[in-house]
């Protein structure tokens, strides 16, 4: 098959970036996305020119190093893929496809279609975790835990914390990716002596770092590779107000 | 120098506590003016990193990763095994320290199997901690599978996302104490050299990976948690930035490579489709828990899977290894699809797998079960074949995807450069010939978090009058020309072979010959190989762009520099070790029904292979003692 991409070109945060064009041929169906991108790069690799920079990494869905727009949608046509998932099958004999990066103030352009999502580690490091020292741990199987709230809180730990519901987002809001954190940990037994300090944290992070307010569009569950659920955000305001409530101070 | 593998004192199950007892530990005080660098933040490198810091240490972490939470642990699947018997089914340490070392066909070091086996128990205790979603019974306590290699359920798991759950955790703990300022992290940073100063391991040479900046970094103590190298395979289960590369400059500075043949080809990925492909999926071995394998008996079959009744399969592994069935160790596994697929009996376009299927565990259990067992990974097989595996059988095929081989390293975790330590699939001593399924995310962890903490400190207690290491020495001076030499050598050729192209092709030498089934004529041809690979890939290698910035082609040439180093290695070591053990399958020592044949008496050894300037390697033997089990044929039959 053959198709045209359209793919964006920038040197680094502080150029301008632009759409350049280049015409495919000789594509099978059963390609993934990126391996098109790897023979783009090899042919250009051969001409001496410079190579179309983009993350990837485990190629198969859960590392959540690639990104990439495709024809305005995160991570490509099909809901709850990663770009890295996406096959040429998804596309047509001619299409054009635009291929662009993630898109956020809070994600700036390293070079080409890499982005530096930074902002994501810094809303973890104000409190996306249990102070629990390595060998502090009491025994296992000392607090059960109903198996449906195991489970409810795998959903949420699931995020691959790829950014694609920011890239989604028209606020750029990192809500999703927030409260799916801020959710795993409350639900859990073990999470919940710190929930109200994490919460708060949390969340003035997320502004600092500059992400959006969430104005429940919804979007960002959509294309969540790890179909988090819109209740997450539900959720991480109950605990916010739960947190204001409960202030100790 | 000699190996001296520094195994305490004492009976098997008191060599930990008795080394523990009595190991030199470090004053908190002290503990501020030491510097660890750790190189990977993943299970291992990143447990190690959150371990050391909330102890106290200046930990400097470094990853090529944009976050640590992208390190490839976090694709591991299936499990963890731990000796808890939850399921009063029998199991104990010490049938766990047995398993595995039956598993690994007596080829690992007996004191450190024992120990992982030991902290395997706290380890569980640990993630629960951290807050990992672990599987639950409907009582509210933990859950367990069981996995390939043994006869008990002492797999824990959090749906077919285990890595990733473990992974979060230490993650999670190391943003803590990046918080606290404890741990400083370097992400999108490539090791290019490691500094030894006077005999010592005292820092490394970084890349910049966005800047391209060459960057001198000094410590105390180095670790290196740098996971395995099946990439070298070019089509494997790893990441497409997984390399070896740290380990073997490491080596060529002074550290042994232990084993380094033993690469696990696991028999459950997805199959190859075509030219153009980059990476072989995973599926987990867990799905073997309730997927039959098979392949049709008529050798050129055309019927679709489900037209083709009872009579006409053939269930290899229920027929070959009755007691195990289709739970027999990976190697095993692997070795039984290969000689399917080679008498003709592949499935597929190209006849390149094997059928997995859930027919009958989905008319026993029914589908919601199977889905919430396996949910996600018949999704992720659905994304990447566009067939639902509910309906009809997955098609899989052997696949690179673990080094049992590494570093060479002692009981302390340290290689044969003082000072620098190994964790992880970095190193070797655990698995011995084959590892055994989930225990790669136990042993990463428990590397990390539990016996390096503990073993460092032995070394470092002698580091407390140091003073700061400098990095402005000759010895840094050196270590970072030579880099930058390096680098700029590779921009210079501007041939016409891309890096990706010579690195598929070296892939295929691997595959073909130092992979599931080894002889003496196939090894001897494939280091001739190699070599001329390499010539042709310093003569023509193409790498456009320049080294001032993020430069993909340039790291991926850089890596594979070093693979076409190691490859060669590996099959030096292959050809030295004229027997059959776990993974490594010498088609000239085998039993008359196809079995592996170990000679216990030349190879009852680990192989440590030191450098020597050129393509020249001296092997050291570390002999490996078996003081409370006695080495049997392995038979899962």
């Amino acid at each position: 098959m053959k198709l045209t991409l359209k793919i964006w070109r920038q040197e680094n945060a502080k150029t301008k970036g632009k759409m350049v064009t280049y015409e495919m041929s000789d594509l099978s169906q059963d390609m993934s996305f990126l391996e098109m991108l790897d023979v783009l790069n090899q042919s250009l690799a051969i001409k001496g020119e410079r190579v179309i920079e983009f993350d990837h990494d485990c190629r198969e869905g859960i590392c959540g190093q690639c990104s990439l727009v495709i024809n305005g949608q995160a991570h490509g046509p099909e809901s709850h893929y990663t770009t890295c998932q996406t096959h040429l099958r998804s596309f047509k004999d001619g299409d054009t496809l635009y291929i662009e990066p993630f898109r956020a103030n809070s994600f700036p352009v390293i070079r080409d279609l890499k982005v530096d999502r930074s902002s994501m580690d810094k809303i973890i490091q104000a409190g996306g975790y249990i102070s629990s020292f390595t060998g502090m741990a009491p025994e296992a199987n000392a607090i059960p835990i109903h198996h449906d709230i195991a489970e409810s809180a795998f959903d949420s730990a699931a995020c691959i914390g790829c950014g694609a519901c920011v890239a989604t987002c028209k606020n750029s809001s990192a809500a999703l990716f927030v409260s799916a954190k801020i959710s795993h940990l409350a639900k859990l037994p073990q999470g919940k002596v710190e929930r109200e300090e994490r919460v708060q944290w949390m969340i003035n992070a997320h502004d600092e770092e500059g992400f959006g307010s969430c104005t429940n569009t919804g979007a960002c569950a959509m294309v969540c590779p790890q179909e988090v659920q819109l209740i997450d955000i539900t959720r991480m305001n109950f605990e916010y107000n739960r947190a204001l409530c409960h202030s100790k101070e | 120098m000699a190996l001296n593998a520094k195994i305490p004192e004492g009976p098997l199950k008191d060599k930990w506590q008795n080394y523990l007892a009595k190991t030199h530990i470090v004053n908190p005080a002290n503990r501020k003016k030491l510097d660890i660098i750790v190189v990977g933040g993943g299970l291992s490198g990143g447990g190690a990193a959150a371990s050391l810091a909330e102890l106290g240490y200046n930990v400097k972490v470094f990853f090529f990763q944009d976050s640590a939470r992208r390190s490839h642990s976090v694709a591991a699947q299936g499990g963890v095994n731990a000796a808890k018997n939850y399921k009063n089914d029998g199991d104990n340490v010490y049938r766990m320290f047995y398993d595995t070392i039956k598993g690994g066909d007596f080829r690992s070091r007996e004191a450190n199997v024992y120990r992982m086996s030991e902290v395997s128990v706290d380890l569980i205790d640990h993630m629960v901690a951290q807050g990992v979603p672990f599987g639950r019974e409907y009582s509210g306590y933990l859950s367990n599978r069981s996995f390939g290699g043994v006869l008990v359920s002492r797999t824990f798991y959090a749906r077919g996302q285990t890595g990733q759950q473990l992974l979060m955790a230490t993650y999670q703990a190391m943003m803590k104490q990046v918080k606290v300022g404890t741990l400083k992290q370097y992400k999108r940073h490539e090791i290019l050299d490691i500094v030894i100063v006077n005999g010592k391991a005292r820092g490394i040479i970084a890349r910049d990976l966005d800047t391209g900046k060459i960057e001198r970094h000094a410590a105390h103590a180095v670790v290196f948690g740098t996971g395995g190298f099946g990439k070298i395979f070019y089509l494997s289960t790893l990441a497409m930035n997984s390399n070896g590369s740290a380990n073997w400059r490491a080596h060529k500075k002074g550290a042994y490579f232990a084993n380094p043949s033993w690469t696990q080809i696991h028999p459950t990925a997805l199959p190859q489709a075509g030219e153009h492909q980059s990476k072989l999926t995973l599926m987990s071995e867990s799905l073997r828990n309730d997927g039959r394998i098979w392949v049709p008996k008529k050798k050129d079959e055309t019927r679709a899977p489900g037209d083709i009744p009872d009579e006409d399969r053939d269930y290899y592994l229920e027929r070959r290894y009755p007691a195990f069935g289709n739970l027999v160790p990976r190697d095993v596994a692997s070795r039984a699809a290969k000689e399917r697929m080679d008498a003709g009996h592949g499935v597929g376009p190209l006849k390149n797998a094997v059928y997995l299927d859930f027919k009958t565990a989905i008319e026993k259990l029914g589908v919601d079960t199977i889905r919430e067992r396996y949910g996600n990974l018949f999704t992720m097989y659905e994304k990447i074949t566009a067939i639902n595996a509910y309906k009809e059988p997955m098609k899989i095929s052997p696949a690179a995807h673990f080094s049992m081989g590494g570093l060479w390293v002692d009981y302390e975790l340290q290689t044969s450069i003082p000072g620098l330590f190994a964790v992880g699939e970095a190193n070797f001593a655990d698995h011995g010939a084959n590892r055994l399924g989930a225990n790669s995310l136990l042993q990463a962890s428990v590397d990390g978090n539990f016996i390096l903490p503990n073993t460092i400190s032995n070394y470092l207690s002698n580091e407390i009058r140091a003073g700061k290491i400098s990095t402005d020495t000759p010895e840094f001076e050196e270590a970072e020309k030579a880099v930058k030499e390096q680098v700029e050598k590779l921009l210079a050729i501007k041939g016409t072979m891309p890096v990706d192209k010579i690195h598929r092709r070296l892939g295929k030498i691997m595959f073909k010959e130092v992979a599931m089934s080894r002889n003496e004529k196939g090894l001897k041809w494939a280091i001739e190989e190699i070599k001329k690979l390499r010539k042709e890939f310093w003569e023509n290698v193409a790498v456009s762009g320049d080294q001032n910035g993020p430069n993909s082609e340039l790291e991926k040439a850089g890596r594979l520099a070093d693979y076409l180093e190691i490859a060669e290695l590996m099959a030096v070591d292959a050809l030295n070790r004229k027997e059959s053990c776990g993974a490594h399958f010498r088609e000239d020592f085998q039993t008359e029904d196809g079995e592996a044949m170990r000679d216990d008496k030349n190879f009852m050894y680990s192989s440590a292979w030191e450098w020597e300037n050129g393509d020249n390697w001296k092997l050291h033997k570390e002999p490996l003692e078996f003081t409370e089990v006695k080495p049997t044929v392995r038979s899962y039959k």
